[in-house]
């Protein structure tokens, strides 16, 4: 557990953050939105110590962050920057083993790992083991950038717009990667983001900020559905609200014992993809299969009666 | 490219016989030489006026090195900001204080010989590695040295690690300026009694023999122009490893 105390960076007698306090529970994804300026990125490096609070504390698992030296504590804590920060001098890999081989881990661990990391983010290991990261796409470099934030295992990561220079397509796949991964070993992370789209498909947890301050800090659906004020209102976009609502609501939620004509979604799809099957092909209602099985349908009214429940 | 796989094996193998063989030069000095003079400097060997030429640049070098690399990091450190312009002040006027004076000065301490050569060869090499070495450490990536205290590198491994390499070619650069610089340089060390290539230069101008200046000047030529052409080699390579940075 995270637990950020009334944190505050005052520069030049203006305060980047202002006094933000929120708790981060271990093993869970918190999504840090706000427009340029809003203090995310002093956020973040507060709570590894690159910046030091003006006034205020962070505690992980209870221990404040104050009580080691600073680049201890930064090798326990992921960090992949806006903008990569790649070593131009180190190839690849070495960029990748930079906190285990601080951690003294063996050589072919080390290699294993930089393996498999670059094989989970699409890169071929033989091809890009051994380039400099000059030779790398702005796309490639970010996705190195990311493992070896990931290299050593750690706890907790801080990601500051880790898919910032992707493609859509690269994206959506880096997202669910991250995801895949973060459940599998169950870390936290805490990642800034402009974009609300992404902070919905992967927060578990969303916080805005506005001018330093934390405005409000929810679940997706919180923030979609009683937003906190106007900004964190026009942050969600009144048109797109009932859309990212009906993201966040799995097909299963709403699978009815029935048939349906057409192509069939997964258990696991949103019920805006349900929806956009329903438009697109002007049905009114789309069958619903798991592990290659039909188990019934979902239907446009459904749909449509769940986009009105404000949970 | 393509000039210099041609051009450098040829001026090494020019350079090795002016210093192995001068005599083989002969007819190629003798209009220079006065009549019926000397034409050929031979009261010393050739090899051991250039090794010790080349020693005592070498050393005076090295030390310069050290020391302007050294300085260079504790001022650009945030302890030592402080001490930058002192520190400047300093190395402009090693290089502003011509070296004849700086000879004239140290003789009386360090008495003839290698030692006020060696005096001036140093001061006056500071300075270009040291401008160099302070611009290449403080124009680092900024996003490179945030990666490397955001993954836990404390001080020491950041230096050692990640600014020195990057700094590496740009320091390169101010070494090849000043080891250009001493190597002219140290032929007026001949005139305190240093063992340098001057002393072909010097005792051709003594004796009106314009062919002893030409074969002393030739070969001093000769080594600044192979040295400066390997140096500027080896940066290029170690820039071309560390990119085009995408920043
Ligand atoms: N070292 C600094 N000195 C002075 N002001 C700073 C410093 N670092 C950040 N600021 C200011 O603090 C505010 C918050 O900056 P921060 O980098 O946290 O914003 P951000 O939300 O990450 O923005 P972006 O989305 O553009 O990355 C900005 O107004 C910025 O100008
Ligand atoms: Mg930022």
């Amino acid at each position: 557990m995270i637990e950020i105390d009334r944190i505050t960076k005052t520069y030049n007698g203006v305060r980047a953050v202002d006094s933000v306090t929120m708790t981060v529970e271990t093993g869970t994804i918190t999504v840090i939105v706000g427009t340029s300026g809003s203090g995310k990125t002093t956020l973040l490096r507060m709570i590894n110590r690159l910046e030091e609070p003006s006034s205020g504390e962070v505690r992980i698992n209870g221990e404040s962050t104050l009580a080691v030296k600073p680049h201890i504590l930064r090798r326990r804590i992921g960090y992949a920057i806006q903008g990569h920060g790649l070593f131009p001098h180190h190839t690849v890999a070495r960029n990748i083993a930079a906190v285990p081989e601080l951690l003294n881990w063996s050589a072919d661990k080390i290699r294993a790992r930089v393996d498999e990391l670059l094989t989970l983010f699409s890169m071929e290991p033989a091809t890009f083991r051994d380039r400099y990261p000059a030779a790398l796409s702005g796309g490639q470099q970010q996705r190195v950038g990311v493992a070896r934030a990931l290299a050593s295992r750690p706890d907790l990561l801080l990601m500051d717009e880790p898919f910032g220079a992707l493609d859509p397509v690269i994206r959506t796949r880096a997202q669910e990667d991250l995801r895949r991964i973060q459940q599998q070993l169950g870390s936290t992370i805490m990642l800034v983001t402009h974009d609300m789209e992404e902070a919905m498909r992967l927060g578990d947890r969303v916080a805005v900020m506005d001018a330093g301050r934390l405005v409000q800090h929810g679940t997706p659906a919180e923030i979609i559905t009683r937003p906190a004020t106007d900004f964190v209102a026009s942050m969600v976009g009144e048109v797109e609200r009932p859309l990212r609502l009906l993201s966040l609501v799995p097909v299963s939620d709403l699978v009815e014992a029935g048939t349906a004509e057409g192509e069939a979604l997964q258990v696991g799809a949103s019920l805006r993809d349900a929806l956009s099957a329903c438009l697109w092909t002007g049905r009114s209602a789309v069958p619903v299969e798991q592990d290659g099985r039909r188990v019934g349908r979902v239907t446009f009214d459904a749909i449509r009666a769940r986009a009105r429940v404000h949970p | 490219m393509r000039i210099g796989t041609v051009l450098r094996p040829a001026l090494v193998l020019l350079l090795l016989a002016l210093v192995l063989r001068p005599a083989w030069f002969t007819p190629v000095f003798a209009p220079f030489a006065p009549q019926g003079g000397p034409v050929i400097y031979d009261r010393v060997s050739l090899l051991s006026l250039s090794l010790s030429h080349l020693g005592l640049v070498a050393a005076a070098s090295a030390a310069a090195t050290l020391i302007a690399v050294t300085l260079a990091i504790l001022v650009t450190r945030p302890a030592g900001a402080a001490f930058r312009p002192l520190s400047r002040t300093i190395t402009n006027m090693g290089q502003t204080f011509p070296p004849v004076a700086v000879l004239a000065l140290a003789v009386p301490a360090l008495g003839f010989g290698a030692g006020p050569t060696l005096v001036a060869l140093f001061l006056y090499g500071l300075l270009p590695i040291f401008e160099n070495a302070i611009a290449a450490l403080s124009t680092l990536p900024p996003a490179t040295m945030e990666a490397a205290r955001g993954i836990g590198l404390n001080r020491w491994q950041r230096l050692v690690r990640v600014e020195l390499p990057l700094a590496l070619p740009v320091i390169l650069t101010g070494i090849r300026l000043s080891v250009v610089i001493a190597l002219g340089t140290a032929t007026i060390g001949s005139t305190v009694a240093a063992r340098t290539l001057g002393e072909v230069i010097i005792a051709g101008l003594l004796t009106n023999n314009t062919a002893y200046v030409l074969q002393g000047g030739l070969i001093v030529g000769l080594f600044a122009v192979l040295i400066y052409d390997a140096l500027v080699q080896l940066e290029v390579r170690l820039a071309r490893r560390i990119g085009a940075q995408s920043s």
